[in-house]
Formats: C-alpha cells, structure tokens, sequence
C-alpha cells in the first residue's frame, strides 16, 4: 500500500530523514512516535507524497511517488485521509462543506455525502457546529473536524500527525475509538504523535506497531505495543 | 471545447472552493466591461469603413463621361468617333451617348424644365461603363485627341481611389483595434487571474491535500472569471450599442461621421463581442491557472 525502500529526505544542511525502510500493509495500525523535530511530519509527508524522497524509493499503491503525475498523485490522495497537523481549512466555507470537501472534489456529492457527513459531525461531536466558519473554531474542534475530513470518503489509508495534541482527553478516546473502529474495517492508520497515554490506551483495543524517529533514522520498528 | 461546456453547465459546489471576494473581481468587471465598449466603436469604425469603401468602388466601377464640345456640324461624327475609339478601348465595358432628354433631366436642377437645349452649345456627353480592370485613361485621352478633337474624358470618379484606399485602411485598422482589445482582455484577465491565484495559495494547498486534481482546482477559476468577464462584457457592449444608437442617423448629405454606426443586420454584430470576451477570458485563465499551479510544490 506504502511502501519506503531506503528512503531520504533533506535540505541544504543536510538529510532530515535517512535510509527508512518501511511497508505499511493494508489493515495495520502504526504509531509513529519521536521529539519535536525529529522529521514525523516529514515522513507522513513523504508517505502522501507532498515530498519527494531525494533519495531511496517511495511507492504509493504501487507506483513510485518521484513517477507520478499531478493527477496519479490526486487519484491516490483521494484514496486517503490526511490529518495535517495545521488542521487547514478553507475559511470562507462553513464547516460542513469543509468536512465533506474531499466528497465534493471527487465528485461524490449528494446522498452519500449528507449520510456521511451527519453521521461523522455526531461522532466528533461538531453537529451544533456545522455553519460555522473555520476561523470561529477553537483549536480542538478544528483537530476534529479535520478528522472528519479525513475519513469521510471512506478512504483505504489514514495518516494523522498529532490529531489529538489539542483536544481533551475524553475525546481523544472518542477519536482514537473512531479510528480502531476503521482499522477493523480494513482500513491502513499511521498516527504521528508524542502522546504515549494515547499509544498506552489504544494496547486494549488494537494491534498496533510503535515507530521511533530519532536522529533521522526509524528505529524501534516492529516492536510491538 | 468540453471544458468550455463544463463551464457553461457549471457545478454549485465546485464554484463554492474558490472565495468570491477580491479586488480582481472589480478589476475583471470593469476591464472586459470597458473593453467591450470600446470594441463595439472599433467594430462601428470597422463596419461603418467597409460600407464607405464598398459604396465608393461601386460608383469607381460605374462611371466616366466623355464631354464632346463641337460645332453642331460635326456633333454626330465625333460623338461616332468617339464611341468606336471606345469600342476597341480594353477595360471599357460598354459605352454610349446619352440622349438629349436624359441631358435636360441632368442640366433640369441648375437650370429648370423649360431650357431649350437645342438652342444652347451644351457638349454631349457619352457615358463609359469600365470593366473590373479598368481602362487606360492616359492612352484614351491622346487616341481621343486624335480621333475626336472635341472629346475630353472626365473621370471624375478617379479622385475617390485614394479615399476607397484610405476607407479600406480605416476598416483594417478597426479589425486590428478589435484584436488589441481582445489581447488587452487577455492580459488584463490574466493578469487578475495571476493575482487571484497567488491570494488563493492557501486553498490550493488544501484542495491538493484532500485529493483535488488540478483540473479542478484550475476549472473552478476559469469558470470565475470567465463569468465575470462575460458579465462585464455583456454591459459594456449594452452600453457601446445604445451610445451608437444615439448618434445622429446616417443622410446623404452628412457624410462619413454621420454614417458612423451598424445598419441592418450589422447590429447583431457587436453580439458578438461578449461572446469574443469570454472565449478570450476562458483560455487566458486557463492559461495562468495552469501555469500557476504547476509552479506551485
């Protein structure tokens, strides 16, 4: 599904990431933990090919991401949800159709889109919140809605850099529920974050692989939670 | 062309991604707004030309005279002359002496109704009918001097040649001011395009990262300003033709100023001009949206 053969990043000073080698097989459920800097956001970056690998190999279902066209790279995102760690969005729209943005973009408006879309806004709590606009958001409740982006296509891979560093606790679970429930349905999640209570609470519930980034390099891979 | 018709047919929610505020709508407005009123005068000028130059030929091929002044002995023989010299004249279409009726009708405004031209030395006069290619009139004027010593052509019509040329050139440049107009339409919707798209790097980002292609992204700002510059096309030619409407009509007597506007089915002419305007806009946003994007990491 992604696949990373030996794969780097860098600029001017130097690689930020180097020699990473790792497959993310469809239906795993993957941590990626490390501190501040160490290169999460840039190897979620590279795995949705918003970067290019300068060096080693990068494939996105199967195709080599250095290879694939604008379009091949749209066709492929639209296979996949992206929680950006700026929870970006567009300002001028009320946060439904921002939610159901990725529907609308791949021209599945309609009623698959309402169906999802209420059903979504009730699990992160944001039902009350629809016709707001995104800049009236706090920033929990841009961490959520951007989730809600992220899943409502349905999508086959999840990647999320830090979806619950500004949202409580309680829904966090809520979130991190949400997620386990798609993993269980097939889906791929690859989740950046440094919250380990977060890591720790989702032992009971799913098979998940913890991945360390330090010193540009993947370490700790396989070991189990 | 699918595109074009993807435009026309319009989505609501994809016109929705792009924000509806920004100097660049005014500026494409009132742009393609101007610019179409001033096309509908270039096209005026244009059309206004062409008749001019066509109604000028038409009587360029149409007429000479040949003035006979002779004693009336010898009226008949040199008007005789005159006509075979004709007859073997190449570019001479046809040639023939009018009658004295058809001269009293002529010399009637001058002169009134009662004039006894039979009593008078007025010349006679032979109309020539030229061909496309026309006649010689220098070699005419020295055969005619030998034949008929009393014959003196009057191609009075020759002086409007150099006006038909400049009828003709006026008409040129009023087709090339419309292809200015049109590449100034271009320019500036690029131009506001560029800018609406540099302002817009935020929601391009987040369109790319939720899948969009950037055929989408591109169709939603092509579809906006080709909208507005049809909208704005669309009331500046309104304006342009109801200014034409209202200049003085066209009499014969008030020559080519008065004459400046559409006639007939030269009014659905500047219909054309909205039309003109979006197609120009359609490509130029293309054009920038294309480029920008593929600027754009």
């Amino acid at each position: 599904m992604i696949e990373l053969q030996e794969a780097a990043y860098g600029y001017g000073g130097g690689p930020l990431l180097s020699e990473i080698s790792l497959r993310l097989s469809p239906g795993s459920f993957h941590f990626l933990t490390g501190p501040s800097g160490a290169g999460k956001t840039t190897f979620l970056k590279l795995c949705y090919a918003d970067l290019l690998a300068t060096a080693g190999r990068v494939t996105l279902f199967g195709q080599d991401t250095s290879e694939m066209s604008r379009d091949e790279i749209a066709q492929a995102r639209q296979r996949m949800g992206v929680v950006h760690q700026d929870c970006e969005f567009l300002d001028h729209l009320p946060l439904s159709e921002n939610i159901s943005l990725p529907l609308t973009v791949a021209g599945r408006g309609g009623v698959e889109q309402q169906s999802n879309l209420s059903e979504l806004m009730g699990w992160v709590g944001l039902s009350a919140r629809a016709d707001a606009l995104p800049p009236e958001l706090s920033g929990g409740e841009r961490q959520r809605a951007a989730l809600a982006r992220a899943v409502i296509t349905d999508p086959d891979v999840i990647l999320a850099d830090e979806p619950t560093g500004n949202i409580d606790w309680e829904m966090s679970l809520r979130l991190l529920q949400l997620l386990v429930e798609l993993n269980r349905m097939g889906k791929t999640v690859l989740i950046a974050t440094h919250d380990l209570g977060l890591i720790r609470a989702a032992k009971a519930q799913v098979s998940a692989r913890v991945l360390r980034i330090a010193g540009g390099r993947l370490q700790l891979a396989g070991a189990d939670l | 062309m699918s595109d074009l018709l993807d435009i026309l047919k319009g989505d609501a929610q994809a016109d929705r991604v792009v924000p509806r505020r920004g100097h660049s709508v005014r500026l494409t407005l009132f742009t393609s707004g101007a610019m179409a009123f001033l096309a509908v005068f270039a096209l005026a000028l244009s059309l206004a030309s062409g008749r001019l130059a066509d109604r000028w030929s038409e009587a360029l091929a149409r007429s000479s005279t040949i003035r006979i002044s002779a004693p009336a002995a010898q009226m008949e023989a040199q008007i005789w002359a005159v006509l075979e010299v004709l007859e073997q004249t190449p570019g001479v279409a046809s040639a023939r002496a009018l009658s004295e009726e058809e001269q009293r009708e002529l010399l009637e405004p001058w002169f009134g109704p009662d004039l006894p031209l039979e009593d008078l030395p007025v010349p006679r006069l032979v109309e020539v009918i030229e061909t496309a290619e026309g006649y010689d009139p220098d070699g005419l004027r020295l055969r005619l001097s030998a034949e008929a010593p009393g014959a003196v052509l009057d191609d009075h019509t020759r002086w409007r040649r150099p006006l038909v040329r400049a009828a003709e050139r006026l008409r040129a440049l009023g087709w090339i001011s419309l292809a200015l107009i049109l590449g100034s339409v271009a320019a500036m919707v690029t131009l506001a395009a560029q800018s609406a798209l540099a302002a817009n790097v935020k929601v391009i980002r987040v369109l790319r990262l939720v899948g969009a292609r950037d055929h989408y992204i591109a169709r939603a700002f092509v579809r906006r300003f080709t909208l507005r510059a049809l909208t704005g096309a669309v009331v500046g030619t309104a304006l342009g033709m109801i200014a034409i409407a209202l200049l003085p009509s066209a009499q014969e007597e008030g020559g080519f100023l008065t004459g400046l506007g559409f006639a007939g089915l030269h009014w659905l002419w500047p219909l054309t001009v909205p039309l003109l305007s979006a197609i120009t806009a359609f490509w130029a946003t293309r054009a920038a949206a294309f480029k920008t994007l593929r600027s754009l990491p």
